[in-house]
């Protein structure tokens, strides 16, 4: 096999190193041999898309998106008209980012994304998904209650603040633009990218103050 | 025999809490990237749309019993099996023993980065007028179908206003049935609390929810 180097875990296993792998383990090496060797799927593809999501597509591409956001009233404009064409125009596009849709908290509103009938969730922007927002309890809690939910990461929000729920059923995308921390008028794009945190951008939590950036 | 979903789980009592992950917490064992790469490649030939994957994984019998990447695998292999891009065997032994059969594109390295930029958008050309407008109200169907469908229990039977509307878009209900897109005009339907989990409202609950339903989930009210 031509990526012999690469991949030997492509190849036949000997006995003592299969009995060291997990039942689940031996089970993907099997279906992916199998699935190479048939030719559907390019072992070098495969490689890359790990790498991808590992190293160039997360929440770093959201963060730049709101902080534009926060300082360019004209990009915000935008973005809210058409989340799509703004988010694209600085290179995030693609995989389940195709039809964007931003949504921005305000004083009275605060915004959190959910998908509850899988883990439809904004990668263009946000990356892979963490493990809870595919959890049953985040799933199944997040539409009713919602504020025991921010408990869970900590957020408590005044009684003055709706909660707007939006459950991803289709294949349109949201990404929550948090609030502007005070005391951060005076910071540029990328020291604000770095008071956005992940969760911020889903609604599971808020913007960093600053000094405190991630 | 009938549909049924195990991932509808939108609204059921779960009392157990969300556990917080940091940011780069992607996998949790070392087979997660593999499986998560191979179901992208895989997607990729075209053997199967998204809302197939949907409905392999949502019926899995001991779905509620897996983790989500355990849910992608036993799809994955379904799939592999029900698009005869596999059998049983070869399956069971990890070893081709027949002849691929054609796919519609395989996905190589060298056009990874092109392919997930592009991505694969939904949106189709309208065909028909809308039936609905922003500000609407509208009423969701009541009934289970009897196929893979993206309107959740919760939101079954319920009054709400359309806010947004996304234009057409493929229609996952027809498209999971291998009955082709059947692209359909897609709306925001926003519910109250109320509306949704009834009086009284809790003081843990929402001030609204909302989703994303194709034209045929919603009658005017």
């Amino acid at each position: 096999m031509a990526d012999h180097d690469t991949h030997p875990e492509h190849d036949h296993l000997h006995d003592h190193e299969r009995s060291e792998l997990s039942p689940l383990e031996l089970r993907v090496r099997a279906l992916e041999t199998l699935l190479t060797d048939k030719g559907y799927v390019d072992p070098a593809a495969l490689d890359l898309l790990i790498d991808t999501y590992q190293t160039k597509i997360g929440p770093r591409n959201g963060a730049r998106v709101v902080a534009r956001a926060w300082r360019n009233p004209e990009f915000r404009r935008w973005l809210l008209q058409d989340a799509t064409a703004a988010i694209a125009s600085l290179g995030f596009s693609g995989r389940q980012g195709e039809h964007m849709v931003a949504v921005e908290n305000t004083p009275e509103v605060h915004n959190l994304v959910v998908c509850t009938l899988c883990s439809c969730y904004p990668w263009a922007v946000l990356g892979l998904p963490p493990t809870w927002y595919k959890s049953a309890p985040y799933r199944s809690r997040a539409v009713r209650e919602p504020r025991s939910v921010l408990q869970d990461f900590g957020v408590s929000l005044p009684e003055s603040v709706g909660i707007r729920v939006w459950d991803s059923t289709a294949e349109v995308r949201y990404l929550v633009i948090p609030r502007r921390p005070d005391g951060s008028a005076h910071l540029g794009e990328a020291d604000l990218a770095n008071l956005v945190t992940r969760d911020s951008m889903i609604g599971t939590g808020l913007a960093l103050p600053p000094g405190s950036g991630v | 025999m009938s549909y049924r979903s195990n991932a509808d789980l939108g609204g059921r009592a779960d009392p157990r809490p969300v556990l917080p992950e940091a940011v780069g917490e992607l996998f949790h064992a070392s087979w997660e990237p593999r499986v998560l790469a191979l179901t992208l490649a895989m997607g990729a030939t075209g053997l199967w749309s998204i809302d197939h994957s949907r409905a392999a994984r949502e019926t899995l019998p001991n779905y509620a019993d897996l983790t989500y990447y355990e849910i992608w695998l036993a799809a994955l292999e379904r799939l592999s099996l029900e698009s005869g891009a596999v059998d049983a065997t070869e399956l069971r032994q990890g070893q081709a023993l027949q002849r691929a059969i054609p796919i519609p594109r395989r996905l190589d390295a060298a056009s990874v980065a092109a392919v997930l930029a592009r991505g694969s958008p939904v949106a189709r050309p309208a065909s028909q007028p809308q039936r609905f407008t922003v500000g609407q109200a509208v009423r969701t169907r009541a009934d289970q179908p009897n196929h893979h469908t993206r309107l959740p229990a919760y939101a079954r039977g319920k009054s709400g206003i359309v806010e947004r509307t996304h234009g057409v878009h493929v229609f996952a209900d027809a498209q999971a049935q291998g009955l082709g897109e059947q692209p359909q005009w897609l709306y925001t339907v926003v519910f109250t609390a109320q509306e949704l989990w009834g009086q009284p409202v809790a003081p843990t609950a929402p001030r609204s929810v909302s989703v994303d339903a194709w034209e045929p989930y919603l009658e005017p009210a």
